[in-house]
């Protein structure tokens, strides 16, 4: 388990360093898309558009902010933390493909497509404390921009953070597609088999 | 001089920007044992991080998660208590200023018109509880209730010769098949009933019980005790990265149930449990009872009463 400060943009360098367990903090720029920002970012992409901020070498977040505007027009992140990753397992894949991000950070992991895909483009998964809000609103040093916020709304819309020692997160896919969280979990479904068999032979209490 | 519309919209609105901004103590405490009897280092990282963003939600008021949850709304309303049909209302008013001055996320969401209501408030929401006691006074508790730790929600139908043998099966699977999704440590509340509904509800109202109490009735409080046990042995931890603490505490209720039905619910609350409980005279003084992270002049943190903001 080691500790690193990655700036952005990410090279193939910095990520494949990274092993699962390791901690990071990040600087540079963070892109949120949660649900709705992931079917328009590939599906402008499919159609051949051109996206509002070229992601190569960014950290995507899977995030939706507490977000206020300042009376100057500037905006204000009050709550940033992260959210289930697992809603985008589905589209995931791709996207790592298709926009180039280096490094995706969410809560909760994701599955094997996605480990797969970080395999092959060299990529990482990493988590935040999940509900850290504050925390995380602390290490955003101010909105670069905001796109789609008309069409979807606060949550879902797609924000640029220029960030500061983000973190900490926790690698938990490697870009040799190892799956922490997946190995994980067996061992804690394996424990609760065992558990459960230790109750049964108790009586009720 | 009776009660005022105006005192209860600024209780309201005080109860639900204290319970986002400002966690009860009685989660705190919990979060820092599990922190000081923790010697995994990451469940010890993830469990600095939760304390260090508390504490920062404290001292800016600012939400503790930006998921500020759904709204429900606990009511025991005295006898003679004015101003009945207005509660709810007022609690609505409440809600939509502290969604207004940006505490709350919006997060009312309408399923079958696919719009947001954009101020926490629609149909069914808050979802309300109401208990007719005798008396003069309202009581009053607020959670709210985060969208992640709705994940593990179990409800089993359970043949009632296999019923504790469910119960047991049904709070174990829930907890280590939903991983690290409803931010664990977790707190766990189990339910059993005669029909699906009653168990869902007692098992989301027990969640209002503080972190350590253990149910009046001795048997029930070793059901809970056994459970607690048994699931801090999943080795799940803080954010599913191991270590002691999987779950900050298990409650257990029941309704007496139909002979032929044997109702299970296990409903889990993240670690950012957020409840507020108050009280409100018939004439007039409205007070908070909970305890709460506090910030201090210093520029710290300490438990505290919140004062109700005008």
């Amino acid at each position: 388990m080691a500790e690193y400060r990655l700036r952005t943009p990410l090279s193939d360098e910095d990520v494949e360093k990274l092993r699962v367990g390791d901690i990071v903090y990040v600087s540079g720029i963070m892109v949120t898309a949660r649900d709705e920002a992931h079917k328009k970012v590939l599906e402008t992409i499919e159609a051949g558009g051109k996206l509002p901020i070229d992601l190569r070498g960014l950290v995507l977040y899977h995030c939706g902010p507490v977000a206020r505007k300042r009376p100057d027009g500037t905006w204000e992140i009050v709550a940033a933390g992260p959210t289930t990753s697992m809603r985008m397992e589905s589209v995931e894949a791709e996207f790592i493909e298709k926009t180039g991000v280096k490094m995706v950070v969410g809560k909760g992991g994701m599955g094997q497509r996605t480990a797969e895909a970080m395999r092959k483009h060299k990529a990482v998964y990493a988590v935040f404390t999940g509900g850290a809000g504050a925390l995380a609103a602390n290490a955003i040093k101010r909105v670069v921009d905001v796109y789609w916020l008309d069409e979807l709304g606060i949550p879902e819309a797609l924000w640029v953070f220029e960030v500061e020692d983000f973190g900490p997160l926790v690698v938990t896919i490697d870009s040799t597609g190892r799956n922490y969280y997946a190995e994980r979990m067996e061992e804690v479904k394996r424990n609760a088999q065992k558990i459960v068999e230790e109750l049964l032979k108790k009586p009720i209490p | 001089m009776s009660v005022s519309r105006e005192t209860l919209e600024s209780l309201f609105y005080t109860m639900a920007k204290t319970a986002v901004t400002r966690i009860p103590v009685d989660v705190y405490e919990a979060l820092k044992a599990a922190r000081e009897r923790e010697d995994n280092p990451l469940a010890r990282a993830q469990l600095d991080a939760i304390l260090k963003n508390i504490e920062i939600a404290c001292s800016t008021t600012r939400p503790i998660c930006q998921d500020t949850g759904t709204p429900y709304l606990f009511l025991e309303i005295g006898d003679e208590f004015p101003l009945r049909s207005q509660v709810v209302e007022a609690a609505k008013e409440g809600i939509r200023r502290a969604t207004r001055e940006g505490y709350l996320r919006p997060n009312a969401v309408d399923p079958v018109y696919f719009k947001n209501s954009g101020d926490n408030t629609g149909r069914f929401i808050p979802w309300v509880h109401v208990d007719l006691v005798p008396g003069d006074s309202l009581r009053v508790h607020l959670m709210m209730k985060g969208g992640g730790s709705e994940a593990p929600s179990t409800l089993v139908m359970s043949t009632p010769l296999k019923g504790w043998e469910n119960v047991k099966r049904a709070a174990v699977e829930a907890v280590a098949n939903a991983g690290p999704l409803p931010c664990p440590p977790v707190i766990v509340s189990v339910a059993v009933a005669a029909g699906a509904d009653i168990a869902t509800s007692l098992a989301k109202r027990a969640l209002l019980r503080p972190i350590g109490e253990r149910h009046p009735d001795p048997k029930v409080a070793r059901i809970e005790e056994e459970l607690l046990d048994a699931l801090n042995k999943l080795g799940l931890g803080p954010h599913g990265f191991g270590g002691k603490t999987s779950v900050l505490d298990v409650k257990f209720e029941y309704a007496h149930r139909h002979p032929a039905t044997f109702a299970i619910a296990v409903i889990t609350s993240c670690w950012a449990t957020r409840r507020v409980e108050a009280l409100v005279t018939r004439d007039g003084e409205a007070r908070i009872l909970s305890k709460h992270l506090l910030p201090t002049p210093g520029g710290g943190c300490a438990p505290g009463v919140p004062q109700v903001e005008g």
